[in-house]
């Protein structure tokens, strides 16, 4: 018969801390935390004294201070009697705009061209090839200096669209002149383009700290609506189609459902365009994209999309050849067997390293200052830390505000991922 | 990586918290060198020359700080900043002190504590343009686009003088002064805003110079000077009269060649109070009784720094103006040296 023999119970010793190896690792975890913490409070302890010692508290009460500069590039209306925070909205607002087109442009080129570099066509495959290492490899600052120096210098100055009386009498023409239907104007300093106006607009909404031009929203609501509507219908069809076997006729239904209302509505409120005129110095009315938000857009496109095309092209190859060889097979010509087969696989390799990229692109908008676009980092960051001396302050606003807008990103497309995830049921 | 990141940190903070407190006079003497921010490049104010060597207005007064502290107006090691980190290099302790055509204002003298201890230049903000634009007037410049460095004063400036004018424009802000010529020249800009002086060494680098006009609006007050940290008042004294030193001098007739002849053979009290013969004028402030002389003979009175870098004559060709001395109807007046 077998003796239960109970294993003898040491009692505990403090060496056990260190010699045993049930205990080692709380040790030494224990121990690394505390001297953590301790440089932690170290540090925020000294950075308070320096302050002290200069004589400088750490308060954000300057944000509500006359901001007394002027910004360029204003998505929200903004003068210079406005204060600190309207200006890092405004910049806000313009690092967003970067970002916002920027990652969408870079997708699009960059999946574009991660699919041609598997080309077979050697010409197309070797061009995308040095499209990518070309991008990649030079730093982007220069890429944006580049653009912008491009656009500032090789377009026509404002007044080389001028018609003066005498050239008029001798029948010459300007030295530039305007595009598309004479509404568009590109001169060295931006773009000119139309601006959508109302004539009988909904006005605005004051809520105090901001105020709400109504019309944009209800626009915006009524596509909305639309594009739900029209899902709606399509998802009737579709039903319809299932259960039946025939599948009503909707285009002309969908085309009424997406267009009229706003149509309707665009109307009602007298919509009508404002083209950009020569007046003095400038071109006056319409909208001026300024060469900075340009170059910056362009420029951070072309090189993000350079390493969006190399994640694009190793999602690909990460799907098994089988997987093409089994479309074939079944008669998919190569594009179908990209959209239909491969491209829906490699997205689950593909949107992990992509986050990081729209992330990356988001903060480069930051090297914006390099040609004079006013984002973030050149109002709160710039103008304002500058004319009120809260660096430190200035900093750490900014810095969460990158962090809130890095997480917000993430978050979104990591909930993409998700949804593109294979589904394990 | 975090690691090294952090450690970094720390010696980084260990080394701002030991600056922070230290007489600066003291670490002068100890480092056998003076650190002197000064401007990236403007041509006659500070900018390195063809040899890399630095010349101009302000550097001139850094290497006579150098020659009274040191007795050698060669060990100055020059860091360039611009507008936007000029105060933070001076706030941590990476310049002794900034020459760099800075403002004198109210909120740099109070919120940044700062000290601006002397002016060593009036000015004040105009506008460039070219001529065939056809501008006689900044009030002719409504909806115009006006190239503006950033982190300036001038930015708060050309606000105030549009609005007060109810003319309109459209603000390009730039980094620094060569992509503001840059732009300018390029057209993107129909005007390009700073301080006169500013204009003037610009426009004396520009290829076609005659063909761009400075307006004849001055919009605002921008004393120029020397600034220093607050709290250090011993080191703010010796810029300050290195400056005024300069200043007598020029007053005087004490002039960099003339020195030691005006030293043997004068019988004003000033004069030898001022070269260390009576009194003890350099011990005072911890220095030696020579201190100034060195600065005179090596750099020149103020007028002499004037007319080299940036006088008639040179490419900037300013006038004294408001910085003419004040026995000649201009701004510049030293306290007496007693």
């Amino acid at each position: 018969m077998a003796m239960a023999t109970d294993v003898p119970k040491d009692s505990f010793r403090l060496s056990m801390l260190i010699y045993d190896t049930r205990y080692r690792s709380y040790t030494i975890q224990i121990v690394v935390l505390v001297l953590f913490a301790m440089a932690v409070a170290w540090l925020l302890n000294n950075t308070a004294q320096n302050l002290a010692a200069r004589g400088k508290e750490f308060d954000f009460t300057f944000l509500w201070q006359r901001a007394g500069y002027d910004i360029g590039q204003q998505l929200i209306p903004y003068t210079n009697d406005s204060n600190h925070f309207r200006a890092l909205l405004v910049g806000l607002l313009n690092t967003l705009a970067v970002a916002f087109w920027g990652c969408i442009f870079a997708t699009i080129l960059g999946v574009t061209i991660g699919v041609l570099r598997l080309s077979r066509n050697w010409l197309i495959g070797r061009l995308m090839t040095v499209y990518v290492e070309l991008f990649r490899n030079i730093p982007l600052l220069l890429w944006i200096l580049l653009t912008y120096v491009i656009l500032s210098e090789t377009t026509p100055q404002p007044r080389d669209f001028r018609v003066t009386d005498e050239m008029a009498a001798a029948g010459e023409a300007p030295a530039a002149s305007m595009m598309i239907f004479d509404t568009v104007a590109v001169t060295n300093r931006g773009t000119n383009i139309p601006a959508p106006l109302f004539e009988r607009g909904l006005g605005t909404l004051d809520l105090g700290f901001m105020s709400l031009n109504l019309t944009f929203w209800a626009i915006l609501a009524v596509v909305v609506g639309s594009i739900w509507a029209n899902r709606r219908l399509l998802a009737a069809a579709r039903a319809q189609q299932e259960a039946t076997g025939d599948r009503p006729v909707t285009w002309w239904k969908s085309i009424l459902i997406l267009f009229a209302p706003v149509i309707v509505m665009l109307v009602a409120m007298g919509f009508h365009l404002e083209i950009p005129e020569l007046r003095g110095f400038n071109f006056a009315g319409g909208i001026l994209v300024a060469h900075s938000f340009t170059a910056l857009t362009v420029a951070l496109s072309l090189y993000t999309a350079a390493f969006i095309a190399e994640i694009v092209r190793a999602g690909i190859l990460a799907i098994s050849r089988g997987q093409s060889e089994a479309a074939f097979a079944l008669g998919l010509r190569p594009n179908r067997t990209m959209n239909l087969i491969i491209l829906p696989q490699a997205l689950r390799v593909i949107i992990p390293p992509l986050i990081s990229q729209y992330l990356n692109l988001t903060k480069n908008t930051s090297l914006g200052i390099a040609v004079s676009y006013l984002d973030l980092r050149g109002t709160l960051g710039g103008i304002t830390l500058n004319q009120t001396g809260r660096e430190l302050e200035c900093m750490l606003l900014m810095m969460l505000i990158y962090l809130t807008i890095s997480l917000i990103i993430s978050a979104v497309m990591n909930m993409y991922n998700k949804s593109v995830q294979l589904k394990a049921r | 990586m975090k690691k090294t990141v952090f450690f970094g940190a720390l010696a980084a903070t260990t080394l701002v918290a030991g600056l922070a407190g230290a007489a600066t006079l003291d670490d002068v003497k100890a480092r056998g060198e003076l650190i002197c921010g000064s401007n990236t490049g403007l041509t006659g104010f500070g900018a390195p020359d063809a040899s890399g060597n630095w010349a101009g207005f302000d550097v001139d007064l850094c290497r006579a700080i150098a020659a009274v502290v040191l007795g050698d107006a060669t060990k100055v090691k020059f860091v360039p900043t611009t507008g936007e980190t000029r105060f933070t290099a001076l706030q941590s302790g990476e310049v002794d002190v900034l020459v760099r055509n800075s403002t004198w204002t109210y909120s740099r003298d109070s919120e940044l504590a700062l000290d601006f201890v002397a002016v060593n230049y009036y000015d004040g903000q105009g506008f460039m343009v070219k001529k065939d634009l056809g501008v006689s007037s900044a009030k002719e410049l409504d909806g115009a686009t006006v190239c503006i460095q950033t982190g300036t004063t001038t930015e708060l400036n050309l606000a105030d003088f549009f609005k007060q004018n109810n003319i309109s424009y459209q603000p390009v802000t730039v980094a620094d002064d060569s992509e503001a010529q840059r732009q300018y020249l390029a057209g993107a800009c129909d005007a390009y805003t700073t301080d006169a002086s500013g204009l003037a060494a610009s426009r004396a680098t520009m290829p076609d110079a005659e063909n761009h006009i400075i307006l004849p609006e001055i919009i605002s007050k921008e004393p120029l000077g020397p600034v220093v940290r607050h709290g250090d008042s011993q080191w703010g004294d010796v810029v300050r009269w290195t400056f005024y030193a300069m200043l007598i001098a020029e007053e005087k007739g004490v002039t960099s060649a003339n020195v030691e002849e005006v030293l043997a053979s004068t019988t004003d009290e000033e004069v030898k109070r001022l070269l260390g013969a009576s009194g003890d004028m350099g011990a005072k402030m911890g220095l030696d009784n020579d201190a100034f002389k060195r600065a005179i003979a090596a750099v020149g009175n103020y007028g002499e720094v004037f007319s080299r870098n940036i006088g008639e004559g040179t490419t900037i060709n300013l006038a004294r103006g408001l910085n003419a001395l004040w026995t000649q109807g201009g701004l510049q007046y030293a306290p007496p040296l007693r």
